[in-house]
């Protein structure tokens, strides 16, 4: 069973309601599924409509039990699966402190200018970069700062969306 | 702030309270019946309920039991059960009954108090984060935090309780809404479109059933809850479409009454104490289809030998609920009903097919006999369980009232459901999925309720029914005749027969012991008790109870050791089925792997 544990990113449009988050996360823990990453933030302002992104991994089989979970949550407007449905970009933002002085923060400074990581607060003996890309960016970046004063990492989680015209519809229609 | 004036809540000239918004609504959504308990947080309610008299409040003893009562007004109606309940303790003594009714699939609406909305998260008295709670115990939930939204949310609350699969909705409302002046809002346009009943099922899928039903030589109608819960008329037209197929029917425990269990048709109840019939059946089929049952671990016993050979079927309202435990090769999502009629109208006038091979291998099934059993009939002889059953049920039917049974949960249970026969949706009341000791006798208090002049009995164990005995005192209040009719075998049987099968007959704490006299205990909550110790007793207890117009408990003493048989053990599959207990357990397939399970 163990061997077809697949990864799978799933985007949910649910209302902006007191609860809803709770509602998602206690049907993951409460089923026994993963939460690898989980963003969360209110899309549309108008409709009260959130988007969350959650990185998930399981069977098929549990895979589809999530999706199918997921859309029996009252508040929620529609469940995608981006890697079922194609192509998507996936994006992640870390602030990283690296507090560093001399050689390695010399070295620092440069490893972070060819990940094109911004330096968003310098001190004498610090600096804290912001980083966006694949989750595999940040990890190489992070790795790389590591011996060179890696003091703390702040990491958002991936927020992602599918490539192309193709649009995450509501189940809705229009009222 | 001490005037008299101050006392009476502002609310406007000829304004509503909250409160009072809520019974308007509860009146606009055809509630008739409560059942409930007071408390701080909700005397505004109870103050309205006071001063009106188009809806019945019935006062139980205990929370738990208000919900189970109002699931088996649910489960015997058809309509939504209405619980009312107090904040703290009053909402966590309800959370069994909200979770027995989500696994269940029973229509509730659950309105509970809770402290003033300044006063949440405070640790205030009787404050319990009760939406929280609850959020894995029921379909839905909600706050109510403005006054304008009372109304509309709790309509919102009776149309998610009722539309798709059936759950249980929990609202929480905090006192100063229900004290303060609130807005009888207008009905307007749910947000819940989506919830409204699907269009008819996939064309496409019912071809795909159609064709396979065609060709099938050995197929198996797998019937549960959900034909029960699509209504009265999904019954029917399952029993239409068995006819004209000729193909046999089995049902899961919350299934039975959808198809009548005395037909020839009928193999039984499937699953763990299923028939011989219906088990082998469902190993053997080369079609399986599954309508509005979901594949609980109770019905198919180890999941990669369940129904090896069969092409499978599964139709259920929710989707969820299809490919989740047994991958099926076509689904048919929606309401049974529709599901139905669209099979039907697509058989049309088909010939029924030969099944004559089948049904031959399904009657030498049926030959062994599985829920056979032998009564010493001499007068002085002990009471089996299992006859004692028989004979209620036979002489029920010789009353020829409309009867209605409940249960609590354990041996007795499955007692019943192998043996009192059903042949009419709804009238069959069992906490499945949950396995809720202390479920029938408020059921039974729910079911009398709705049919004042129905028989009404809660087949019970005497371990299961002390767990909400108190309701003793709601039937004496309400002067419900309900007939408690205790299998009385001094043990946790259930669980003392898994002692004894996996556990070496090391019976730890599974005696009943110090149990009351049940004859007195009636007395003592001025009802009538009735025992029966030997076989030649029982006939007259239980036609005394049949013929008593008031509550009664029979305290029937039965064989201890008696064993609940056919039994299928956890982790074993379908053909391993214990037989009795004179078959060796290791042939059965009883193996450490399933001691892990429950």
């Amino acid at each position: 069973m163990a061997d077809d544990i697949q990864k799978s990113v799933i985007s949910v449009l649910i209302e902006d309601e007191s609860g809803a988050l709770a509602r998602v996360v206690g049907l993951f823990s409460g089923r026994g599924y993963n939460i690898e990453s989980l963003t969360v933030a209110v899309v549309d302002a108008e409709r009260h409509l959130s988007r969350i992104t959650v990185l998930t991994s399981g069977t098929p089989q549990v895979i589809k039990q999530i999706k199918a979970q997921l859309k029996r949550l009252i508040p929620v407007h529609a469940v995608c699966d981006l890697l079922e449905e194609g192509q998507y970009v996936g994006r992640e933002l870390a602030l990283v402190k690296v507090v560093s002085r001399g050689e390695a923060r010399t070295e620092g400074l440069r490893i972070a200018d060819s990940f094109r990581a911004r330096a968003v607060d310098t001190t004498a003996g610090s600096f804290v970069f912001e980083l966006t890309g694949s989750s595999e960016k940040l990890d190489a970046f992070i790795e790389l700062m590591r011996p060179l004063g890696l003091a703390e990492v702040s990491r958002t989680g991936i927020a992602a969306i599918a490539r192309g015209p193709s649009v995450f519809h509501l189940n809705e229609e229009p009222v | 702030m001490t005037g008299a004036a101050d006392k009476e809540p502002k609310t406007g000239n000829n304004a509503l309270n909250g409160a009072e918004v809520l019974l308007r609504v509860l009146d606009e959504q055809g509630v008739e019946v409560i059942f409930g308990y007071p408390g701080g947080a909700v005397l505004p309610i109870y103050d309205a309920l006071f001063k009106q008299d188009r809806i019945r409040h019935i006062l139980v003893r205990h929370e738990q039991a208000a919900v189970h009562a109002a699931e088996a007004y649910a489960r015997s109606t058809g309509k939504v059960g209405v619980v009312l309940v107090t904040s703290g303790p009053g909402a966590t003594n309800a959370v069994t009954g909200l979770v027995d009714a989500l696994m269940d699939s029973i229509p509730l609406v659950c309105l509970c108090g809770q402290v003033p909305t300044k006063l949440i998260g405070n640790d205030a008295f009787q404050e319990a984060d009760t939406t929280g709670i609850t959020r894995p115990a029921t379909k839905h939930n909600y706050l109510v935090r403005e006054p304008g939204a009372l109304a509309q949310t709790v309509r919102e609350a009776f149309e998610v309780a009722r539309s798709g699969r059936p759950g249980p909705v929990l609202v929480d409302l905090p006192k100063d809404i229900t004290v303060g002046g609130a807005p009888l809002t207008p009905p307007a346009l749910s947000r819940l479109q989506r919830f409204r009943r699907q269009g008819g099922p996939d064309a496409a899928a019912i071809a795909r059933t159609i064709e396979a039903m065609k060709t099938a030589r050995r197929p198996l109608f797998y019937t549960g809850g959900g034909v029960i819960n699509s209504g009265p008329e999904a019954s029917e037209l399952l029993r239409r479409l068995a006819r004209k197929t000729g193909y046999p029917v089995t049902s899961t425990l919350m299934g039975l009454g959808a198809f009548p269990s005395p037909d020839p048709q009928f193999l039984g109840m499937l699953g763990m104490h299923g028939s011989v019939e219906a088990n082998m059946a469902t190993h053997g089929c080369d079609l399986l289809i599954a309508l509005g049952s979901r594949f609980d671990d109770r019905v198919t016993g180890r999941v990669d030998a369940f129904s090896p050979d069969s092409f499978k079927v599964h139709a259920d309202i929710d989707p969820s609920q299809i490919d989740k435990i047994i991958q099926v090769d076509v689904r048919l999502e929606g309401d049974l009903r529709d599901t139905l009629e669209a099979l039907l109208e697509a058989w049309d006038d088909t010939p029924a097919p030969d099944l004559t091979a089948w049904w031959n291998q399904i009657a030498s099934w049926r030959s062994v006999d599985g829920f056979g059993f032998t009564q010493d009939m001499t007068p002085s002889a002990i009471i089996r369980p299992q006859y004692a059953v028989r004979r209620l049920y036979e002489l029920t039917q010789e009353s020829g009232r409309d009867t209605f049974v409940s249960t609590e949960v354990g041996q007795h249970q499955m007692w019943a459901a192998q043996h009192f026969q059903f042949d009419k949706p709804n009238h069959w009341l069992t906490s499945g999925g949950l396995g809720t000791m202390g479920y029938g006798l408020p059921a039974a208090v729910g079911a009398q309720v709705a049919h004042p002049d129905a028989l009404v009995i809660d087949i019970a164990g005497e371990a299961s029914t002390l767990m909400n005995i108190q309701e003793l005192g709601t039937i004496a209040q309400y002067r419900l005749p309900v007939k408690i009719f205790i299998l009385n075998n001094r043990y946790m049987g259930m669980v003392r027969q898994w002692q004894e099968l996996l556990h070496g007959s090391r019976y730890s704490q599974s005696y009943s012991e110090a149990l009351p006299d049940f004859v007195k205990l009636a007395e003592a909550f001025h009802g009538t008790g009735m025992r029966a110790t030997n076989v030649g007793e029982l006939d007259d207890v239980i036609r005394r109870m049949l013929a008593h117009d008031g509550p009664v408990v029979a305290d029937i003493c039965v064989a201890e050791n008696e064993n609940c048989y056919p039994m299928i053990p956890s982790g074993a599959a379908h053909n391993q089925m214990l037989l009795g207990p004179d078959q060796d357990s290791e042939a059965a397939g009883l193996t450490e792997e399933g001691m892990m399970l429950v």
